[in-house]
């Protein structure tokens, strides 16, 4: 095992070291930095010519250039790496450095978005297989496939930003898109859940008349204007999570799971009001910290309590319960930031912003209020990474799951009388995931590549830009910086993918 | 009681399955099964619908930018044709809007018609049309030059991997994985800056020279599974060369794999090449792809839309024939495939047993 991750480690540093040196090379013969300067009429042209063939020491050829630029690297033997300096002066570690935690904030969320998102619906549409609902998320998500994200930016600007800004001016739903809402959600309960006819029309009913009933009030109170959940729906909405994430996790008949889970709702509903006031003191992150601490914490003390065997898996639903429902106080939070947030000059009620990664107008000092600026500004470029990428995670996890239902162990399971929950659950799922952690861990090295395109037409600086612009500017000492960081994350990635998959599946060993 | 009548279910669909693959060969039941997807089959004759109108439309188009060699196409103008830019029939002040009308009279009171500009006209008056017939051909041109060259060398070099093994796949892997580290956007901007005058078919040719790398992973995985069947061991106890085991043996059980996953790259790449131009990268002027179309004119989505939605959904059609002609090909190539057992087949089984 040592011996096989030293092996590819080495071939890691050779193929790094060949890559770099074409990038290098292809980056160097892809333009002519002095083309603006040759044709140029000014009289200092000339002098600017030769300044910039000593700053960018276009007099030595490309292949040798490289290797000075390696000896600047190969300084972090001695402590000292040089990366260089950029065109316009900075140091390339800095504005790597910076852009890093763009890229992180764009594409991470979306990432993790996508990747929850999609095999959820991946399993489900595998579990009802040849379902309406399995093609039509077939088609969505080949649909998805096919949408280049600069032309789904530009719809997402117009008709998600605009629209809904254009909205919140008047928040006044009319009667088609009430009717509409609904019934597209009395559908879509309808075809996952599924069953005989009956229950099915049953369940479009219950799901549009509720849909219909919650707009129509939301529209009464002027929820969209002041959104809040406020204690009593928080309750509701915990006991709801607390059933639902029992029933995931250990099934309901499994009583102390689900008394430490509605505990845990109980624990909820107590501290509101005092977890309000933590809310407004200052060191939040420090003080979120604490709070996920105090429910992982809470978790444990309710699974001892309530729990005298088999403890762990009641702790574990009572801490993702707990944790889901520490979300949902944190959402209530932001929904109460919204209405004085939406009021400040800099927003001036059009709270969703197309382009950037913060309103310049608005005035720092307020954790909220900067959160809150942040998380509507990740808005639109989260939403369209999430539909670009969900699809293929959609496929994967069909596939995979299909794969594991068809498997010898699943019928074994179900011949010895397990609920189908638990076959679920327990035996097919979990495989499920085995190949996917491949996908997952490339695609989150892929992550700090950055999305080019999208940084692009959302006005983003992260990698992708700097990378776009290195290019575009002939500024080889960024693009290498640059590449550096993102081809040592995929190359390591795919070492860390193999390593994963054979811990995971005892079936793959490495280094054979 | 509700799982063994389930569990008949399954049976009498196995049987069903079993009884309709009877007598014929491989190749006649994956055709069979291909037929039969519906979706595949729509999108296998509107993509060939699509490119048979585009070709026709914009003509083909050879040679480099001095020497063109060219056969015209029926559509009106050509891309570099400089008409009057329409204002008169327009709504609200724009010019150059569509004269297509396919909504008839009974709804609009207008009729049908197609007019000189169907699509519009672009700001200096060309016709939109030409354009984006243009654009089109140059995606499609791309797509069948990057996977043809993807699918040859991802095969050659999975196949030789997957089969020798030991340093051979250790080396060639590693190789793999060194392309994979070489961003396209510099293959992009490279060839757009030596070669750019020489049209999309040399940007295509460079880029499937770096695009093979996720299907040699998986013709690489395929035969390592492959090589250790009993059949193959069968070949070689017979005395079969190498040569004789990848190409008649090994190869025919891969094709599956190796058809799907090229299908799938072919409509990566035209949003690749459109990525690529967008940015600036692929296409360069006065030749245009959809891409640039889209990128050029993306900000006239609110007062001209139609420069935005037409390239916008001729891609998407594009890529959606294509992706669905895949997910057609794998359900096919697929033998653990089980098709949806409908009522019909169930009376049709029916009717056999009572005749029998």
């Amino acid at each position: 095992m040592f011996a096989y991750i030293l092996r590819r480690l080495s071939a890691m540093v050779v193929i790094l070291l060949g890559s770099s040196f074409i990038i290098y090379n292809l980056a160097a013969v892809s333009g002519d930095p002095l083309e603006g300067l040759r044709t140029s009429s000014d009289p200092t042209a000339k002098a600017q010519m030769h300044a910039l063939i000593r700053d960018l020491q276009l007099d030595v050829p490309p292949p040798l250039r490289y290797f000075g630029w390696l000896r600047g690297i190969l300084g972090v033997f001695i402590g000292q790496p040089d990366f260089g300096m950029t065109r316009d002066a900075q140091s390339v570690v800095n504005a790597v450095a910076l852009a890093i935690p763009t890229t992180i904030r764009l594409v991470v969320g979306a990432t993790v978005i996508a990747i929850i998102l999609g095999i959820t619906i991946g399993i489900v549409t595998a579990l009802r297989q040849y379902s309406r609902f399995d093609y039509a998320m077939t088609f969505v998500a080949f649909l998805l496939f096919s949408l280049p994200i600069f032309w789904v930016a530009v719809l997402l600007k117009q008709y998600l930003a605009i629209g809904f800004n254009n909205f919140l001016a008047e928040p006044q739903l009319t009667a088609p898109w009430v009717i509409g809402l609904s019934v597209f959600s009395g559908l879509f309960w309808a075809s996952v859940i599924g069953g005989d006819r009956k229950k099915v029309l049953t369940l479009f009913g219950l799901a549009a008349v509720a849909t219909a009933g919650i707009l129509v009030l939301l529209g009464a109170l002027d929820w969209f204007r002041n959104p809040g959940l406020g204690p009593i729906v928080l309750l509701g909405a915990s006991v709801g999570i607390a059933f639902a994430v029992t029933q995931l996790s250990t099934g309901v008949s499994n009583r102390a799971a689900l008394k430490s889970a509605l505990a845990m709702a109980a624990l909820g509903l107590v501290t509101y009001y005092p977890v309000q006031w933590v809310f407004d003191q200052p060191h939040h992150l420090l003080n979120l910290f604490l709070m996920v601490l105090f429910i992982v914490g809470a978790a444990i003390g309710f699974g001892f309590f309530f729990a005298k065997i088999d403890r762990a898996s009641v702790i574990r639903t009572a801490a993702i319960s707990g944790i889901l429902m520490g979300a949902l106080v944190l959402v209530d939070r932001f929904m109460q930031t919204w209405s004085p947030y939406t009021q400040t000059d800099a927003i001036n009620y059009r709270p969703i912003p197309t382009v950037g990664q913060a309103s310049d107008l608005l005035e720092a000092g307020n954790f909220w209020f900067t959160s809150l600026d942040t998380l509507l500004h990740m808005f639109l470029p989260t939403i369209a990474l999430t539909l670009i990428s969900f699809a293929g995670y959609i496929r994967y996890s069909r596939g995979s799951m299909l794969e594991v239902l068809n498997q010898d162990y699943i019928r074994t399971a179900r011949a010895k009388g397990l609920t189908e929950r638990t076959v679920i659950m327990r035996h097919a799922f979990r495989n499920t995931l085995i190949p996917l952690t491949t996908l997952v861990v490339v695609d989150f090295a892929g992550v700090i590549g950055g999305a080019i395109i999208t940084e692009k037409v959302f006005g983003w600086v992260g990698m992708g830009t700097l990378f776009n612009q290195a290019i575009n500017t002939f500024d080889l000492n960024l693009l290498m910086g640059v590449f550096v960081v993102t081809a040592s994350m995929a190359v390591m990635a795919n070492l860390v993918a193999d390593l994963v998959y054979s811990a995971l599946d005892p079936r793959i060993r490495v280094g054979k | 009681m509700a799982k063994n009548s389930e569990s008949v279910a399954t049976v009498e669909s196995v049987d069903i399955a079993n009884r309709e693959t009877e007598g014929l060969s491989q190749g006649q039941i994956v055709r069979r099964r291909f037929v039969r997807h519906k979706a595949a089959m729509i999108s296998l004759f509107s993509l060939v619908g699509i490119i048979v109108f585009v070709f026709s439309a914009s003509g083909l188009h050879f040679g480099t930018e001095k020497n063109p060699i060219s056969i015209t196409g029926w559509a009106k103008y050509s891309i570099t044709d400089l008409p009057e830019l329409e204002y008169k029939s327009c709504p609200d002040g724009t010019t150059g809007c569509p004269t297509l009308d396919i909504l008839p009279s009974f709804i609009d009171g207008t009729g049908l018609a197609i007019g000189d500009h169907p699509f519009g006209q672009d700001d200096l008056g060309r016709d939109y049309f030409s354009l984006v017939m243009r654009g089109a051909e140059q995606s499609v041109v791309v797509m069948l030059i990057i996977g043809i060259i993807a699918a040859l060398i991802g095969t050659v070099v999975g196949a030789i991997s997957g089969f020798f093994r030991g340093w051979t796949d250790a080396v060639l892997m590693r190789f793999t994985d060194f392309i994979i580290t070489i961003p396209t956007i510099i293959i992009g901007s490279v060839m757009g800056f030596h070669f750019g005058n020489l049209g999309v078919g040399f940007l295509a040719l460079f880029l499937g020279l770096f695009s093979w790398t996720g299907l040699s992973r998986l013709v690489r995985g395929e035969f390592l599974s492959l090589r250790e069947r009993e059949f193959v061991d069968a070949a070689r106890v017979a005395g079969a060369s190498n040569a004789r085991i990848v190409f008649k043996h090994i190869l025919p059980n891969a094709v599956g794999v190796i058809i799907v996953s090229v299908t799938l790259l072919m409509s990566s790449a035209i949003l690749l090449e459109t990525g690529l131009s967008y940015l600036g990268f692929g296409v360069v002027a006065p030749d245009v792809s959809l891409g640039s179309l889209i990128s050029q004119y993306q900000d006239s989505f609110t007062t001209r839309p139609w420069l935005f939605w037409y390239p916008g959904l001729l891609i998407i059609a594009i890529a959606l024939c294509i992706n669905f002609i895949g997910d057609g090909l794998r359900d096919a190539f697929d033998p653990r495939q089980k098709r949806r057992i409908t009522k019909k087949d169930r009376d049709a089984a029916k009717v056999l047993k009572v005749g029998a």
